[in-house]
């Protein structure tokens, strides 16, 4: 795609060749040298830090490492070992059910948040700014005032819904399994909201006002303007939108740990925090690693997804 | 719309020169942040009628905003409560705060460690920030200006790079930490966020760059600049919102690392604000929630203030990095 463009922009004008060299020449040679000159810190900062932890990420899933001592190969036994754990089996389903639940709840509510934000309002730059701050925040802080808010003791939903007189006892939020898992489902929810409704946002501000009174004049309810012009023209970022929050919901740590740490009972784990508490806290690096190494074909599956639709963009 | 966007670009202008440069500036602030967007209402707008108006959009919208914002006003509420209401449900409302107290706040501030942990993650992530941004800026701008052969395709892994979550790496990370004599500390940090921010960033900008006009590079080359100098000179001054929101972006995202600090510190006094609130002040089991929430919103404020001083900026890098 970019191969030829090296002379287009700079063969289209002409001028005077400097001293000797012809200038067009120079300044290929020039361009090379740059070129490279100016990758380099990258290059290196991404192949050293990045691309070869990821390959010794590989390898430590393949050994008995610890943090104590080096370990030899052994094949794929953590990998069988694993997947008869059930605590492994749980934190699989934990994962896939919090990705699939919130990533469908943050879209639903993102989107109806982007089309009210659409609207013609006052205070619209206002109201955006103060939406996006659940995603602003650093999420270990939100998530213990969370946490705070979900306190089995002294919940502050628990006293509004006694008060409002929805319930007749403090729930306890993350006292057992599935309560603890809705409840941190939910918070990644409000998190993760404002991003979808943002990038919505933006992406409905794309869409030609001519379309909508083409639409209209020809008599389309609102419902079939938002189901046959306004979706088909979202399709694009709403595909990025997801599997930038599938990834990222998938491989999630911080919220969990900061609420539950995997409790109670190990019932709440996804593959991130789980990874941390057999690698670091307990010191086994490679059963750990093995771990993280199955968030790795969901990312592989999504990315392809994602890149073939981003490099279908011209840039 | 053509229409509305002349006028609205004159606006700064005029006041520009009638009321100086402060008004000026005042003014663009203003528009940035709270004002009112240019856009024109969708359609048929102007015939819905108030009430149902109140009904369809802003009942809607206050929803929202209260269960959006009610865990920051808990958390307020909680750090400015004296601790005789904060567990006392029955005397006091908890909803509301009768003479608040700043003593959670102080108490953060000269009787734990809180201000060196927030000396850490400035350090921590203004460092990593900036080395990231020099990167970045050189490399998005080989990629995208220079345009060698195959450069379409380090663009492109380089956009992989940018969706390898720390999840896969923190592992592997805290070995090489360990090798290189870097575990437990915070040079551990500096040299790790940059593997994140500079994919982030070095994409960011690259959108940015494209739209510089090649003409100005080409007349640079032949009055014999060096491309050294035309990113320096040329480049970088027009670059000038990409290079804002690839900061601010870039800072918030090392501000929000919570995985890597965790795995890789442990001494005390060198955690950052996120860890550090959550691994040293939670003790036991009588949790101080007056404090907890105290730092949860001090940790919160320098992201919150940065973010709010460059809201568009922000908004423009999010849905940039998620349009690009």
């Amino acid at each position: 795609m970019a191969a030829t463009t090296e002379e287009v922009p700079i063969g289209r004008t002409g001028g005077s060749p400097g001293p000797g060299v012809p200038w067009r020449v120079k300044l290929r040679n020039d361009s090379r040298l740059a070129a490279i000159l100016f990758l380099l810190p990258a290059v290196l900062i991404l192949v050293g830090l990045l691309g070869y932890p990821l390959v010794l990420g590989v390898w430590l899933s393949l050994t008995n490492e610890t943090l104590a001592e080096s370990g030899q190969f052994v094949g794929l036994s953590n990998f069988t070992y694993l997947v008869q754990d059930p605590v492994f089996r749980t934190a699989v389903f934990n994962t896939v059910l919090y990705t699939v639940v919130s990533i469908f709840f943050k879209y639903i509510l993102g989107m109806a948040l982007a089309l009210l934000l659409n609207r013609k309002l006052r205070f619209k730059g206002l109201l955006r700014a103060v939406f996006l701050l659940p995603w602003v925040v650093p999420t270990v802080l939100s998530a213990i005032a969370w946490w705070w808010i979900f306190d089995s003791q002294f919940s502050i939903l628990s006293w509004i819904g006694i008060h409002m007189g929805l319930i007749h006892h403090n729930i306890n939020f993350l006292g057992s399994p599935w309560n603890a898992r809705w409840s941190v489902i939910a918070v990644d929810i409000w998190r993760g909201t404002p991003f979808f409704a943002i990038s919505l946002l933006a992406g409905l501000q794309t869409v030609p006002k001519s379309l909508h009174e083409a639409a209209d004049m020809d008599g389309a309810t609102s419902w079939q303007r938002f189901r046959h012009v306004t979706l088909p023209m979202l399709s694009g970022i709403t595909a990025i939108v997801v599997t930038f929050s599938a990834i990222f919901t998938f491989s999630d740590f911080s919220l969990v740990y900061s609420i539950t740490r995997g409790g109670p009972n190990n019932a709440t784990h996804l593959l991130a925090t789980l990874a941390y508490q057999e690698a670091i806290q307990g010191g086994n690096l490679s059963e750990g690693a093995a771990i993280a190494m199955f968030i790795v074909p969901v990312l592989f599956a999504v990315t392809l997804l994602t890149y073939f639709k981003v490099s279908r963009r011209k840039w | 719309m053509t229409h509305s966007m002349s006028v609205d670009e004159k606006v700064p202008n005029l006041e520009e020169e009638s009321g100086g440069r402060f008004v000026g500036w005042m003014s663009r602030i203003g528009q940035r942040n709270w004002g009112k967007d240019p856009e024109e209402p969708e359609g048929t707008d102007y015939l819905v009628s108030l009430p149902r108006r109140v009904v369809t959009l802003w009942l809607p919208l206050l929803v929202f905003a209260i269960v959006l914002l009610f865990p920051f006003y808990w958390m307020v509420l909680t750090a400015i409560k004296p601790n005789g209401q904060l567990l006392n449900y029955q005397k006091y409302s908890p909803l509301w705060v009768h003479g608040p107290t700043l003593s959670h706040i102080t108490h953060l501030l000269f009787h734990t460690d809180f201000l060196t942990w927030l000396g850490t993650s400035m350090f921590v992530c203004i460092v990593a920030t900036a080395i990231s941004l020099v990167v970045s800026v050189m490399a998005a701008y080989s990629i995208q200006r220079i345009r060698f052969r195959g450069s379409a395709m380090v663009g492109n892994l380089i956009f992989l790079a940018y969706v390898v979550p720390p999840s896969i790496l923190f592992i592997p990370m805290a070995q090489v930490m360990i090798n290189l004599g870097l575990y437990n500390s915070r040079w551990a940090l500096v040299v790790t966020y940059p593997t994140f921010l500079i994919p982030f960033c070095t994409w960011l900008l690259m959108g940015y760059f494209k739209s510089i006009p090649y003409e100005l590079e080409e007349v640079a080359l032949m009055d014999g600049a060096t491309r050294w100098q035309i990113l320096r000179k040329i480049v970088l001054p027009l670059a000038g919102p990409g290079l804002i929101s690839a900061g601010i972006f870039a800072f918030t995202l090392s501000w929000n690392d919570f995985l890597y600090a965790l795995t890789f510190i442990s001494d005390s006094d060198k955690k950052t604000v996120p860890v550090a609130t959550l691994t040293n002040l939670v003790q036991g089991d009588v949790y101080q929630w007056g404090p907890l929430m105290a730092a949860a919103l001090m940790g919160s404020i320098p992201v919150v203030i940065f973010y709010s001083f460059f809201v568009r900026h922000y908004v423009a890098g999010m849905t940039g990095a998620v349009k690009e």
